[in-house]
């Protein structure tokens, strides 16, 4: 080493400059409870079971998602439509139980590119943190979603197979 | 006489911990500045209540002794650390005299004749908290924490000392009130002693155990060196009296260098204005010291073991020697001795 570099002193400020540099530079920190990222249109959140435009449950129980689900987080008991119930079910199948693990769940949306009833979507909504494990069993209380507050899947549907007709 | 005195000192002793609270807040923010974070902001706007949030947390902790410590010299030895921290302060200057009810009340505790050297005297005993805490936890990361600690304040204490010898030659007192009386306006030392004040700068890094010389407390080899065992309160009181020592510090080196509370421009005010504006321009100048000292912590990574003896030895003691011989050598000259 030269005399220069043995002294250090030259490094030193060109080490505190550095720092000065980083300590004026305006943060990117997000705070998130009050402010939050803008998620990329693709983003795949919590899942949502649609209706139609009459309130009806598009899912018929296939099990096609749960059969493309490579982390076998879909379970779905199926029953049959009876007369008088044509106003919540849109076919003659339909299913009385159906549920997402979400601790299982990758969300990689291979459930909602299985679907042939358009069924189950991703969302952009994020699944909520809870102390228990039972909590993350997602049944269709969570999942479906209700007449009045429906949720948006137009970003999904632009990326997936099918266009809305 | 008695009570301005007694006020002077509980709030001096008030102040002291006061700015050793908000050291730590603003060290915090420093580093996370530093690192592109955002730092404490949850506590109160900004997070200003983080030191008391802290503070609350280090009393809520369970206060633990080791069955094989010795618990006396245990206890005593954040005692001694917080003691030596906080007497530092009573001989410092703070600011001209200040004139309250018809009387004029002096800015310093006790204007000793030998102030500069009761400040080594009562550094030099801040060690023992140090060594007495690290050997009484009965742990060899602490004992390690506390030998290197003594190593090397003995190491870095000579350079120290002999850099603020040339300084007491230059003003002819060991006084600190006549050492910054001496460097009225913009007289200040630095301009004729730079070399002096550097090695000081470095020398009262390593006294304070601050890094780039945090050795004796260095997590990544010695878990947290002399303070490994120690919890609650007594951990606090190491490292409140770390940041009590960093301020008194700085207001040594503002005094010694950097003419104390003088600022240039100070023969236009007089009276109580000027008292203010005095303590004003020594507040600034203890806070840009902080800053630096800081600054320098989040940048340079620690020194190895062999690396500080190398530096306190063979560089800093030489140059501070020759240093003085110059400076005995000129002021010689000047008085017309030669």
């Amino acid at each position: 080493m030269t005399l220069w570099e043995k002294i250090y002193i030259p490094a030193i400020v060109g080490g505190m400059m550095t720092t000065m540099k980083h300590m004026l530079r305006p943060r990117k920190t997000i705070k998130y409870p009050e402010e939050t990222r803008v998620f990329a249109p693709v983003y795949r959140g919590q899942h949502v079971l649609k209706r139609d435009e009459e309130g009806r449950e598009n899912c018929t129980a296939c099990g096609l998602c749960a059969v493309a689900c490579p982390a076998e987080a879909i379970t779905m008991i199926s029953a049959e439509r009876e007369k008088g119930e044509e106003h919540l079910y849109r076919e003659e199948k339909y299913a009385s139980s159906y549920e997402i693990n979400m601790l299982r769940c990758i969300f990689c949306g291979l459930c909602e590119e299985a679907c042939p009833k358009e069924a189950v979507f991703l969302t952009d909504r994020i699944v909520k943190t809870e102390f228990e494990r039972d909590e993350f069993i997602y049944g269709k209380d969570k999942l479906v979603e209700t007449m009045d507050d429906r949720i948006d899947i137009t970003k999904r549907q632009f990326t997936g197979k099918r266009t809305e007709q | 006489m008695l009570i301005e005195k007694s006020v002077l000192v509980i709030l001096l002793f008030l102040i002291s911990l006061g700015v050793a609270a908000y050291q730590t807040y603003f060290e915090r923010k420093l580093a996370a500045w530093i690192q592109d974070r955002v730092g404490p902001d949850r506590a109160g706007p900004f997070g200003i209540l983080q030191p008391i949030a802290d503070g609350v947390k280090m009393f809520l902790k369970e206060d633990f002794i080791p069955a094989k410590a010795d618990k006396w010299l245990f206890i005593i030895g954040p005692g001694i650390s917080m003691f030596t921290a906080l007497i530092t302060s009573s001989v410092i200057p703070w600011g001209t005299n200040l004139n309250l009810f018809g009387r004029d009340i002096s800015l310093q505790v006790a204007d000793f004749n030998i102030g500069i050297l009761f400040v080594f005297g009562v550094v030099s005993i801040g060690v023992y908290g140090i060594m007495i805490g690290g050997w009484a936890s009965n742990n060899k990361y602490s004992l390690y924490g506390a030998i290197r600690a003594s190593s090397q304040m003995i190491s870095y204490e000579l350079a120290m000392g002999i850099s603020a010898i040339t300084i007491v030659m230059m003003s002819g007192s060991l006084s600190l009130n006549d050492i910054v009386k001496s460097q009225h306006g913009m007289n200040w030392n630095i301009f004729y002693q730079p070399v002096a004040f550097f090695i000081f700068f470095i020398t009262s890094m390593a006294e304070l155990n601050r890094a780039p010389f945090d050795l004796p407390e260095c997590e990544s080899e010695l878990i947290g060196g002399y303070h490994t065992e120690y919890s609650s309160m007594k951990l606090g009181l190491y490292l409140f009296s770390e940041y009590t020592s960093m301020f008194v510090s700085s207001a040594i080196m503002a005094i010694l260098f950097f003419g104390g509370y003088n600022f240039p421009g100070m023969d236009a005010f007089s009276g109580n204005l000027l008292a203010i504006l005095s303590i004003a321009a020594f507040a600034l100048k203890i806070f840009l010291f902080i800053f630096v000292i800081m600054w320098i912590r989040w940048t340079i990574p620690r020194f190895r073991f062999d690396q500080l003896m190398h530096l306190g030895w063979k560089v800093l003691i030489p140059a501070a020697i020759v240093n003085m011989l110059i400076t005995g050598l000129v002021i010689a000259w000047n008085e017309g001795w030669m």
